[in-house]
């Protein structure tokens, strides 16, 4: 499904250019937009950038659809006594009311999680970032592994709120980082097991080091945009997005070493880390470089802009650093 | 270095912990890190000083009342 709105792309010298394509559904009405670049706010309910959300709706008919085809599928085969004994089984109103009881039991059970779960993440806002499709998928993955050719870098809104990535191509998502994430530790296990020293207990012990070093990093990162009073858009998913792409390295880098050798993963090591230096230099110098531009006082002082461009070269050169660190172990 | 995620947590908890330890006017007005020499700055934007002697003070705020029940939860 693919809708055209009126597209608003912002770039540096802030001069909007207004790109007007046919509209094919009525657009849902946003906010005015504000001067001061905010975080990613997330879509209304009913937008229809996201996809389609059939979960609330599907739910009645599934809770009591659900036992009807398979009961019906598997009273066929068995024949006649078989058949008799469904048909039993839905005649009886205590079976039928016990179903029912159990349904609304797994719906209120449902409505809980999900209220306890919103108040901690907002589920909407998690939803932008898995609101991708495999085009996206394959471009950004050429994009992680090949950045040098990419030409434009600005991640586009539409009134206000970013594009969901699926409509494009620079706006970071966590699918790709939790995909990469889950066959990082299996990478390690076969890995591992080549070299005989598998157990389980290494498998959960290599994915809670790899996730504790992405959370240190997100939380590093935290604490230096708030003590340089940084007004970007970065949200907490999004620096956990950019943290995530180098599991992408992480796998290439191992992929090489386990089908050429020690050389191949050297090889594979620098590769991965000059393309991923170049995409985190890239993607992060617009949403922290260029926040100064929007600065309406514009006597800032001359520490900062260093100061921002060190963040950003530190973040980069953490990346090759802890892609060696984190498979190194793997490659003998 | 094999992380797990209860070593992180302890982690955590301790520098919380570090920092929520550092007295106001026994030892922070000492070094010259009072919020009451902080308030100079009204210009556009505060400096990191500024900016760590206030995180310092919300750690300390927010934590206060709940730090003896983290600390609870280690062995």
């Amino acid at each position: 499904m693919f809708t055209f709105h009126f597209m608003l792309i912002r770039n540096h010298t802030t001069r909007p250019v207004i790109i007007s394509l046919p509209a094919r559904t009525p657009g849902v009405p946003m906010c005015p937009s504000i001067a001061k670049p905010r975080a990613r706010a997330a879509p209304p309910a009913g937008d229809p950038l996201l996809f389609d959300d059939t979960s609330s709706a599907a739910a009645p008919m599934n809770s009591q659809g659900y036992y009807t085809p398979g009961y019906d599928m598997g009273g066929a085969p068995p024949g006649g006594p078989g058949n008799a004994g469904v048909n039993n089984l839905f005649a009886d109103p205590m079976a039928s009311a016990a179903m029912m009881y159990g349904s609304s039991l797994a719906n209120q059970g449902k409505d809980m999680v999900n209220k306890e779960i919103s108040r901690y993440v907002s589920v909407n806002k998690l939803k932008y970032f898995f609101a991708v499709d495999s085009k996206y998928v394959m471009k950004k993955l050429l994009l992680l592994m090949f950045p040098y050719t990419h030409q434009d870098w600005e991640v586009r809104y539409h009134r206000d709120t970013p594009l969901t990535p699926r409509h494009d191509v620079n706006a970071p998502d966590l699918y790709i980082p939790s995909m990469a994430f889950i066959t990082y530790i299996l990478l390690t296990g076969m890995a591992l097991g080549i070299q005989k020293r598998f157990s389980p207990e290494v498998l959960g012990l290599c994915a809670s080091t790899a996730l504790v070093w992405v959370v240190i990093e997100v939380l590093v990162m935290l604490l230096s945009l708030y003590l340089l009073t940084v007004h970007s858009d970065l949200s907490t998913f999004d620096l956990i997005a950019y943290s995530g792409y180098k599991y992408v390295g992480m796998i290439f880098t191992v992929l090489g070493g386990l089908l050429f050798g020690s050389d191949g993963y050297f090889v594979a090591l620098a590769w991965s880390s000059c393309a991923l230096m170049f995409f985190i230099v890239r993607s992060l110098k617009m949403k922290i470089l260029s926040s100064l531009s929007n600065d309406p006082m514009g006597a800032g002082a001359s520490a900062k802009p260093r100061l921002r461009l060190y963040i950003t070269v530190a973040t980069a050169a953490f990346q090759p650093i802890i892609i060696y660190w984190l498979t190194s172990h793997l490659v003998r | 270095m094999a992380f797990t995620l209860y070593s992180l947590i302890q982690a955590v908890i301790l520098c919380v912990n570090a920092v929520a330890v550092l007295h106001e006017e026994r030892f922070l007005s000492k070094i010259g890190w009072g919020v009451d020499q902080s308030v100079g700055g009204f210009g556009d934007e505060p400096g990191i000083k500024v900016q760590l002697m206030n995180l310092v003070r919300s750690v300390r705020t927010v934590m206060r009342d709940y730090i003896f029940f983290l600390f609870l939860q280690c062995p």
